[in-house]
């Protein structure tokens, strides 16, 4: 694709003023979006961003690109019906946990366990923004919030581990405050062919300011953080004296190197096809104050929904021919009055 | 039954014929109704059918609760119901018979399988006592036929299992009919022959047992006379048998043709929806792309998306599925894209009668939306005519950029009728320009693309689908500036656009035939209304009348959304307007509200279809009143 024409960050900017609060961390992520855009070698009007409803679901409107601002939770399915009709478009869906994992929890499963070729960010605030903050689905138990003034009381969605066991083939997270690792996991989710799904921990500073700070923060980052890299051992730390190992149960364990040796760690591998590790990491911790995996879990490719439908409408045509009206009409028993 | 040399009896001849086949769930009579209706179309006549089956796919074998049924008129002449009350009921166990009685003309024809009227059959049935010998059945002429003990013995050295030797018995019924009414046996053969090309021994059953009913009339001295219906005089020219979803169907896929845009159909199976998403499924050669999604809602969803890929997105399903699609539909009128969707209306509320008729979801289809959210409306009243109604409410869409709503229901869908095949070359050209370039400049003299600025005759904005270059946009469900597009909350603002949307569609009256008028145009007393469905019983009941020396006119309305310009002359015309219809006069409301005419409302929902009889007496009432 030589002849796609050089563009800047402006380019992929639209003439639309940014509404969200001061400080959010959405700003971030659609900097991110908008620097990695001409490094792409995509042309801006094979490009289309779908949202639903949510602070998160305003993004199309800042991508000087195609886009439609759809209604809550149902991007995903709106995005399907467009990437089916035209496999050719980078379609992008960008949503809110509220949005993507309650509302429309079922079309994220549904686009995720069908492989169609969609980028779909998960902006995840573990809040409700655009209705001023009640808690999400995302929530950690006990939140208090307008909706909730006496703690939440029911177990919130890992958005990770939602999505491996809805059969996703590409599952990575990042965070708000890393724009250089936003742009790398954004790459790997467009350069991969099927349904990528990238959970974006995202500051709401509103509502529910700091909800990621115990990780996200510079300082904690080393600590907190855990980076998976594909064919190498995992590890983190200020001096990366940490390490995962998988524990005779089978559950992902944070170790100390020094104690284990580093011949005992996990080595990641993003391409292994039985997602149990994968899955396995994902509960690694269990929330945003423990250390925390960031990165790709798990790149697998299989067939592509909208390429597996064209192949078919390919077959039929090879086998019956271009469709033939008449034929159509008169391909059931047919008797003459004259 | 060895004795099959012919005997002669004489033969009758008859204008009309109305069978009810009825039995179990499991005794194969939609497939018998089917076939008998479709040699008849082959044969020349003209015909009417109404399936009725439970929801259940099994309801529990010989209760009334599993009684499946299908009538079918034939006839000499043109007509538009499946007849008022059978002239023979085919009863295959005693719950049948039990249940679909009360349908039968009185002195008419019955014939039963009577080796199913045995105790255990009797008590589920809820008789106390043998109808066949109790005397019960004095007023029809009964015929007893041993119709399983037969096709048993005649499946005997075939080698097919005991089991589905029985299973044939509703072959030895549609032989036996077959043989009373002259209905050629060559096509059933052929398609008992087709059908089990990879089950010859089921293929063999078959066969031996529809010849075995055949032969059965010939030899068992029961009947004296067999009965005849002559070829309808029907226009000339090629026809089939269609029932209306599959006519539906390939409308779509005409009017895909026509206007050279692909056809995507995202859909969740729903009776009695789902076979058009089955027929559009083997249509994948036309370049129409199915979508069976995880629900109404996605759906619907993914046939918008497809829409703004440049494709004429559909989904179709019924009342239940309409309700989950009302968010999506309301975007749609607000992105201002084509979208069809189509409700094959069932009985509601809820689950209520699923394989049942209704046409009660007019004012959801009218209102059945948040804010100011119009629609156009397009309703098909014959099972043939869907064709055409599919075509029409694609051009609308595609046309004036708008979602619409195509009416249809579960009578209409099931139901076949002798359909005049059209010349296709005939059709409607319903090609469509998409935006190509800029079509606004700025102030500064910059060329730019306004996704709202609009054609002035059609008031449709452009169709720039992603891929274009140049014509980069972003559309949404929030309020916009006419033009620009751009996001806009002001008051003023909002004011114009809702009247602007209401516009929209009102404006599509001009672009629309005029009503459907028959009947005494000049001198009516009486004007029957009618929309949908309710056509054929209609149209009957409406011609009963008039022969018999009444002033009546008929009024059929196919575009409910803007109402036809014509209309509010129309029911102001006559002196009375009756509206009949499958709801609670929902209709009958709209046209008082929007015409301020006395009109009355002739209300049935029972999940059943008016008959032209009951329509008759009613027009008779009115007059008489
Ligand atoms: C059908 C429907 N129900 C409810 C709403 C109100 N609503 C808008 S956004 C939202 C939740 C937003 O939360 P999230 O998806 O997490 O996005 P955020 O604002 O946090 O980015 C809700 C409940 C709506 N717009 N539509
Ligand atoms: S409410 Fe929260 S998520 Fe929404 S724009 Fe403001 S800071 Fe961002
Ligand atoms: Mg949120």
């Amino acid at each position: 694709m030589t002849d796609v024409p050089t563009t800047t960050k402006a380019d992929w900017t639209s003439d639309q003023e940014v509404r969200w609060c001061p400080g959010c961390g959405d700003y971030s992520i659609l900097t991110a979006v908008q620097m990695l855009m001409p490094d792409l070698d995509v042309r801006r009007e094979d490009t289309v961003f779908i949202s639903g409803i949510g602070c998160a679901a305003r993004f199309p409107y800042y991508m000087n690109t195609y886009g439609m601002h759809g209604i809550h939770g149902r991007a995903p399915a709106l995005a399907t019906g467009l990437a089916m009709a035209r496999p050719e478009l980078h379609v992008w869906v960008v949503g809110g946990d509220g949005d993507m994992l309650s509302i429309g929890g079922n079309h994220l499963l549904h686009s995720l366990r069908r492989n169609v070729n969609l980028n779909i960010l998960l902006f995840n605030n573990q809040i409700y923004g655009l209705t001023k903050g009640q808690y999400s689905p995302t929530s950690e138990i006990g939140k208090v919030t307008k909706s909730t003034p006496a703690g939440s009381i029911d177990e919130p969605f890992n958005p990770i581990s939602v999505a491996l066991g809805a059969e996703a083939s590409f599952v990575a997270r990042t965070h708000d405050m890393d724009r250089q690792h936003m742009m790398d996991m954004f790459r790997r989710a467009h350069d991969f062919p099927g349904a990528a799904f990238v959970e974006v921990f995202q500051n709401c500073n509103v509502f529910n300011d700091g909800a990621f700070g115990a990780i996200t923060k510079k300082d904690k980052r080393a600590s907190m953080l855990i980076p998976l890299e594909h064919g190498k051992p995992i590890r983190f730390g200020e001096n990366n004296e940490k390490g995962v190992v998988i524990n005779p149960q089978g559950s992902a364990e944070v170790v100390d190197v020094a104690d284990v040796g580093e011949s005992a760690l996990l080595v990641h591998d993003e391409t292994r096809q039985d997602p149990s590790l994968a899955f396995a990491l994902s509960r690694l911790s269990a929330g945003p104050f423990e250390p925390t995996p960031i990165g790709v879990y798990r790149a697998v490719e299989r067939s592509e929904y909208a390429t597996e439908a064209s192949k078919q409408l390919a077959m039929a045509q090879e086998q019956s021919g271009p469709g033939d009206l008449e034929a159509l009409l008169h391909s059931r028993p047919t008797w003459e009055v004259s | 039954m060895t004795d099959t040399v012919p005997r002669t009896v004489g033969t009758q001849e008859l204008n009309r014929l109305v069978v009810r086949f009825a039995g179990d769930s499991g005794d194969g009579m939609q497939l018998t109704g089917d076939r008998f209706t479709s040699a008849s179309a082959l044969f020349g006549n003209d015909l009417a059918t109404l399936p009725e089956f439970p929801a259940e796919i099994r309801a529990p074998q010989g209760t009334l609760a599993g009684v499946s049924a299908f009538q079918v008129q034939v006839s000499d002449h043109d007509i538009t119901t499946p007849g008022d009350a059978p002239n023979v009921l085919v009863a295959m166990n005693p719950a049948a018979l039990r249940k679909e009685l009360v349908h039968l003309e009185f002195g008419g024809t019955i014939i039963v399988n009577q080796d199913a009227f045995i105790e255990r059959n009797l008590t589920k049935a809820g008789y106390d006592s043998d109808p066949l010998d109790d005397g019960s059945l004095d007023n029809y002429t009964l015929f007893k036929v041993p119709m399983t003990t037969i096709t048993k013995e005649v499946c005997k050295d075939l080698g097919v299992k005991p089991r589905d030797a029985e299973r044939s018995k509703n072959f030895f019924a549609l032989g036996l009919l077959s043989w009373l009414y002259n209905r050629p046996a060559q096509p059933t053969l052929d398609w008992i022959s087709a059908k089990f090309k990879r089950q010859q021994l089921i293929a063999d059953a078959n066969t031996a047992a529809f010849k075995a009913g055949m032969a059965f009339g010939e030899t068992a001295e029961l009947f004296d006379f067999t009965y005849e219906v002559k070829p309808a005089v029907l226009e000339p020219g090629t026809y089939t048998n269609v029932n209306g979803n599959t006519a539906l169907s390939w409308g779509l896929v005409a009017a895909s043709q026509q206007a050279k845009v692909p056809l995507f159909l995202g859909s969740y199976p729903i009776t009695p929806a789902s076979d058009i998403l089955h027929e559009l499924s083997q249509r994948k050669n036309f370049g129409v792309r199915t979508l069976q999604a995880e629900d109404e809602i996605a759906a619907v969803c993914a046939a918008l998306g497809a829409s703004f890929g440049g494709h004429l997105g559909i989904t179709t399903t019924s009342g239940p599925g309409i309700a989950l699609k009302g968010e999506t539909i309301g975007l749609a009128v607000s992105l201002e894209l084509p979208l069809l969707v189509i409700n094959i209306q069932r009985g509601g509320p809820s689950t209520g009668l699923p394989t049942k008729t209704e046409s009660a979801d007019l004012m959801q289809a009218m209102y059945g939306r948040h804010g100011e959210s119009p629609v156009p409306i397009v309703a098909a009243y014959s099972p043939s005519q869907c064709f055409f109604a599919a075509i029409e409410a694609a051009r609308i869409a595609l046309k004036y950029r708008t979602p619409v709503i195509l009416l249809s229901d579960g009578y209409l869908a099931n139901g076949s009728e002798p359909w005049l095949l059209p010349d296709v070359s005939t059709l409607p050209d319903l090609t469509v320009e998409f935006a190509t370039g800029p079509n606004h400049t700025e102030e500064d003299g910059t060329e730019v693309f306004w996704p709202y600025l609009r054609d002035p005759e059609t008031k449709a904005r452009p169709w720039a689908v992603p891929g274009t270059p140049g014509l980069t946009h972003r559309i949404g469900g929030i309020e916009k500036e006419d033009g620009s597009g751009n996001i806009n909350y002001e008051p003023d603002n909002h004011g114009y656009m809702v009247k602007l949307r209401e516009e929209r569609v009102a404006h599509i009256a001009n672009d629309i035939p005029p009503t459907m008028l028959e009947g005494d145009i000049d001198d009516a007393d009486l004007l029957v209304l009618g929309w949908g469905s309710t056509w054929g019983a209609i149209t009957s009941a409406v011609m009963r009348a008039r022969e018999e020396g009444r002033k009546v006119a008929h009024a059929h309305v196919t575009h409910l959304n803007p109402l036809p310009k014509d209309l509010g002359d129309i029911v102001r015309r006559y002196p009375k307007v009756l509206v009949p219809e499958m709801n609670l006069g929902q209709f009958c409301r709209i046209i008082r509200s929007e015409f301020l005419v006395d009109a009355q409302s002739v209300a049935k929902v029972e999940g059943v279809p008016f008959t032209a009889a009951e329509l008759h007496s009613h027009i008779n009432g009115v007059l008489d009143d």
